[in-house]
C-alpha cells in the first residue's frame, strides 16, 4: 500500500507515460531489425552449449563466432545449429565441440527443414521446462519462507574469491540481510564473453560465471531454510553479455539482475544499437525467468548535479518503465532506480530527498522501487558516512521504497569488510524499526517545499520527456541529456557484434517468449507473478 | 630538538586511539583476549574493549589504548608544509602571468578502472564540493578521455595535444592492482622519452605523496582533494619548470 502523502498531477503523470511509449516503440522498430552477437550466444547456452575450448574460449563464442566470420550469423545461430545437430547426428554440445576441433558448421549441407525445425523446438523446449522449473521453485520458496518485510535490505559482497562471497553472504544474511548482490569484477562488463567455472581471483568484484552463480544460490538456500526467511540473489545483466547473464541467472534461479536499457552506453560507451537491442532480448529472458530487474538511473546522479538533475531520473524510470513492459516484463518486476544522492551541506537537502523518493513512490505504485545509498558525497569520514547512510535509510522507511540498498560507512575507501555490513544492517534494522510506520502518520503541507519540489520534479519530467520525444532518445543522448554524457550512435564498443536481420532469420527461444509472454495473464496471481506481494 | 609527540584524546600526551578490528574467532573469553593481545602487539597499554559483536564465527571489536609510541616531529623538517593555496581567480592570474598559456591536461581512469567519479570531480565543469573542475579555469585546456583508458592510449593523446600534465585517477586498489598500473604508466612513459616533459600526477582514495613520489610520480592526491589543489599545484610546477628553463 502506497501512502499517498503528496499530489500527484495525474495529467502530467499520463503525459509522460505516453511520451516515455512514443519514446520506447521508436526505439522498438529499431530492436527488431537486428541481432547481435550476444543474443547468438544466448540461444547457444539455452541450447545447452557450456564449457570452454582447449584456450578457454567459451564454446558459445567459439560456434557463433564461425557462424559471425562466415557472414552467415543474419540466418541466427539456431538455424546452423539445428542443421548440423541433424547433419551429424550430434548434441548441440558435441557440435560445438567439434568446432573447436575445425569443424566448419556452415559448410554442411542442408538439411530437412522439417527435422531442423523439430530440433530448435525441442532444444527450447528443454530450456524453457528448466527454466519453468527454477521460476516455480522460487514461488515456493517465497511462499513458504516469505521474504523480509520492506524495504528489503540489500547488500554486496565483493571478495573476488566466490568461496569467500558465500561465506560474507551468509553472515549477512545471518544479520538481516534480505538480498546479496555479488558484486562483479571491475570491467566484466566490457567482455566479449562469460568466463566459465568457478572463480577466486577478482578485482573490485567476483566474476559473474554460471558456476558462480550455482554456488551462492546453493548457499543463500541453505541459510534461507535456516533462517525461514528466502534471501534473494542478485547479479549484473549488463555490459555486452547481458542476454547471455539474463539466461545463466534464469538457469540458477537468481532472483534479481541488475538490467537497465540505457547503463552500458552511458557509462560503459557500448554502442547503443547493441545495448538496445541486447537489453531487450535479456528482459524477455528475465520477464519469463520471474526476475526483478533493477534499473540503473541512480548512476545519473553522480555524474550529473543529484538536484539539478532529479527529474531526468524520473523521466528516465518512464523510457525504463516502457521499454521493459514492451519486453515483456510485468510491473511488479520493474525495479526502477533513484538514489539519494543529494549533498550534505545543501540546507533542506533531506526534504528534497524525500519529495524525490516519495514522488516516485506515487508514480509507479506497482515497482520494487530501488532505491540506492549515498556515494558521490561520501569521503573518508567514517563516522559522518554512518550518519548520511541513516538520513538514507530514514527517507527509505518514510517513502516505503522496495529495495533498499545499504549503504556503506567504508564506501569512499574500500570493498565492504565483514563488519562495514553488520554495521550497515544494524544501522538499517534501527532506523527502519524505529520509524516503520512514520510513513502512515504524517502528511506534508499542500504549500510546503516537499509538496513544491515534487511538483517540479514531475513538470521538469514531461518537459524533458518532451524534448526527448522530439529528438528521439538516440539523438538525446548524443546530446547529453541524461547524466551529463554524450555518446554518439556510430560510437562505443560492441558495435561490430551488430548483424542486420536476413529475412530467413530464426530465433526460436525470442519466438517462444513472445508467444509465452503474450499470453500469460498481465495481471498478478497469473504464472508470472513471482511474489504474490 | 627532539619534540616527540603522542595521539591526543582528551589531555597532553595520554596517547588515545580508538580502533575497531574483526577476528575470525567466534565470541568469547578466547577471542577477547585474542583482541587484547594483538592491540598490545600494536602498542597500545591499557587496551578497553569497549564493545564487541558476535558475527558467528567472528567477532568484531571497538577498543580503545593508550599508544606507547611518540613521534619526533623535529626528524620531519623534510616533508613540505603545504603550499599556500590559491583562488579560482588567483590561480588563473598567476598563470597568465607566469605562463602566459594555457596549461594543457590530459586525464583518464587508466586501465581496468571504470570509477571516473574522481577525475570527474577534478575535469569537469561541475566539478566537486563546491569547487569548478579544471574545465571551468580559462586558463586551462583538459581533455578527460574517461574510463579504463590503456596507458598507451594515454600517453598518446598526451603527446598529440602536447600536454604539460596527465592526470590519472585509480579508485579500484584491490590486491594492489593500481601499483601494477601505475609502475608501468611511468615505466612506458620513460620508454617513450616522455617522463622529463610531462607532470604526472596521480589520485584516488588509496593515494597520497609518498606513495606518489615511490611510484615516480609527480605528485600524489588523496581523499579530499578539489580541483583548485590541483590547478594550483600544477600551475607553480610549470611555472616552477619554466624558470628552470625545462
Amino acid at each position: 500500500m502506497v501512502n499517498e502523502l503528496l499530489k500527484v498531477d495525474h495529467h502530467k503523470v499520463a503525459r509522460a507515460r505516453e511520451l516515455a511509449k512514443q519514446i520506447a516503440l521508436d526505439i522498438q522498430r529499431e530492436i527488431e531489425q537486428v541481432t547481435t552477437v550476444a543474443i547468438e550466444r544466448t540461444v547457444a547456452r539455452l541450447f545447452g552449449i557450456d564449457g570452454t575450448d582447449g584456450a578457454g574460449v567459451p564454446l558459445p563464442n567459439v560456434i557463433v563466432d564461425q557462424v559471425d566470420q562466415a557472414g552467415q550469423l543474419h540466418r541466427g545461430l539456431a538455424f546452423w545449429l539445428a542443421n548440423a545437430v541433424v547433419a551429424l547426428g550430434k548434441t548441440p554440445q558435441e557440435v560445438a565441440e567439434a568446432c573447436a576441433q575445425g569443424l566448419s558448421i556452415c559448410a554442411l549441407e542442408a538439411q530437412d527443414p522439417i527435422r531442423i525445425e523439430q530440433v530448435m523446438q525441442d532444444c527450447t523446449r528443454r530450456a524453457f521446462q528448466t527454466i519453468a522449473r527454477q521460476r516455480q521453485r522460487r514461488e515456493e520458496l517465497k511462499a513458504e519462507l516469505g521474504t523480509g518485510s520492506e524495504p528489503l535490505k540489500y547488500v554486496i559482497v565483493a571478495s573476488g574469491n566466490i568461496f569467500e562471497d558465500v561465506k560474507q553472504a551468509q553472515a549477512a544474511a545471518r544479520h538481516g540481510a534480505d538480498i546479496i548482490a555479488v558484486i562483479r569484477t571491475t570491467a566484466q562488463s566490457l567482455l566479449d564473453y562469460v568466463p566459465y567455472g568457478t572463480t577466486t581471483e577478482g578485482f573490485g568484484g567476483t566474476y559473474a560465471t554460471q558456476a558462480n552463480f550455482r554456488l551462492m544460490r546453493e548457499a543463500l538456500d541453505e541459510v534461507s531454510v535456516e533462517l525461514g526467511r528466502y534471501i534473494q540473489l542478485v547479479n549484473y545483466c549488463s555490459g555486452l553479455c547481458m542476454p547471455e547473464i539474463a539466461a545463466m541467472g534464469a538457469l540458477e534461479r537468481l532472483d534479481m539482475m541488475l538490467n537497465d536499457a540505457m547503463y552500458g552506453i552511458l557509462f560503459r560507451d557500448i554502442n547503443m544499437d547493441r545495448t538496445f537491442a541486447d537489453q531487450h532480448f535479456s528482459r524477455m529472458i528475465n520477464a519469463y525467468a520471474g526476475i526483478i530487474i533493477n534499473t540503473g538511473e541512480d548512476n545519473y546522479l553522480t555524474t550529473a548535479d543529484a538536484y539539478e538533475k532529479a527529474h531526468t531520473v524520473l523521466a528516465s524510470n518512464f523510457i525504463n518503465e516502457q521499454l521493459a513492459l514492451q519486453a515483456g516484463l510485468r510491473r511488479w518486476q520493474l525495479g526502477l532506480g533513484h538514489a539519494f544522492e543529494l549533498d550534505p551541506k545543501m540546507t533542506n537537502g533531506f526534504l528534497y530527498e524525500v519529495a524525490m523518493a516519495q514522488t516516485i513512490r506515487q508514480i509507479f505504485p506497482d515497482a520494487p522501487l530501488k532505491y540506492m545509498p549515498p556515494t558521490k558525497h561520501m569521503t573518508g569520514d567514517i563516522f559522518l558516512g554512518h550518519v548520511q547512510n541513516a538520513m538514507f535509510n530514514l527517507a527509505s522507511v518514510l517513502t516505503g521504497q522496495s529495495i533498499h540498498l545499504l549503504g556503506m560507512l567504508t564506501e569512499a575507501i574500500h570493498t565492504p569488510h565483514l563488519s562495514d555490513r553488520i554495521l550497515s544492517l544494524e544501522n538499517a534494522r534501527y532506523i527502519m524499526e524505529n520509524a516503520r510506520d512514520l510513513g502512515r502518520e504524517i502528511a506534508f503541507r499542500p504549500d510546503g517545499i516537499i509538496q513544491k519540489r515534487s511538483e517540479e520534479i514531475v513538470r521538469e519530467t514531461v518537459e524533458f520527456l518532451e524534448q526527448v520525444a522530439a529528438m528521439g532518445l538516440k539523438g538525446a543522448i548524443s546530446a547529453g541529456l541524461f547524466a551529463d554524457i554524450k555518446r554518439s550512435p556510430a560510437g562505443g564498443k560492441g558495435r561490430d557484434g551488430v548483424v542486420k536481420k536476413g529475412l530467413d532469420y530464426v530465433n526460436p527461444i525470442m519466438d517462444a517468449l513472445q508467444r509465452e509472454l503474450a499470453s500469460a495473464p498481465a495481471g498478478k496471481g497469473g504464472s508470472f507473478d513471482g511474489t504474490g506481494n | 630538538m627532539a619534540q616527540v609527540i603522542r595521539p591526543y584524546g582528551d589531555s597532553w600526551g595520554d596517547g588515545q586511539v580508538q580502533l575497531s578490528f574483526t577476528l575470525p574467532l567466534p565470541a568469547g573469553p578466547r577471542a577477547r583476549e585474542a583482541a587484547k593481545r594483538l592491540a598490545a602487539q600494536m602498542g597500545l597499554d591499557n587496551v578497553q574493549i569497549v564493545h564487541s559483536k558476535d558475527l558467528q564465527g567472528f567477532t568484531f571489536f571497538i577498543l580503545y589504548g593508550s599508544c606507547r609510541h611518540g613521534v619526533d616531529v623535529s626528524a620531519l623538517s623534510h616533508v613540505d608544509e603545504e603550499e599556500r593555496s590559491m583562488s579560482f581567480e588567483e590561480i588563473n592570474a598567476f598563470i597568465e602571468e607566469q605562463i602566459g598559456r594555457r596549461i594543457v591536461v590530459v586525464g583518464a581512469c587508466t586501465g581496468t578502472d571504470a570509477h571516473t567519479v574522481g577525475l570527474d570531480a577534478i575535469m569537469n565543469m561541475k566539478g566537486y564540493q563546491g569547487e569548478y573542475g579544471l574545465e571551468r579555469y580559462p586558463m586551462f585546456e583538459t581533455y578527460n578521455l574517461g574510463s579504463q583508458v590503456p596507458n598507451e592510449a594515454l600517453l598518446q593523446k598526451a603527446v598529440e595535444v602536447h600536454a604539460d600534465a596527465v592526470l590519472v585517477s585509480q579508485v579500484v586498489t584491490q590486491k594492489d592492482i593500481h601499483i601494477k598500473n601505475l609502475t608501468e604508466l611511468v615505466e612506458l612513459a620513460e620508454a617513450e622519452g616522455l617522463r622529463h616533459r610531462l607532470i604526472m600526477v596521480v589520485g584516488g582514495p588509496r593515494i597520497d605523496r609518498a606513495l606518489a613520489a615511490e611510484l615516480g610520480f609527480d605528485a600524489g592526491f588523496g581523499p579530499g582533494t578539489t580541483a583548485r589543489d590541483v590547478a594550483a599545484f600544477l600551475a607553480r610546477e610549470v611555472a616552477r619548470r619554466l624558470e628552470r628553463g625545462e
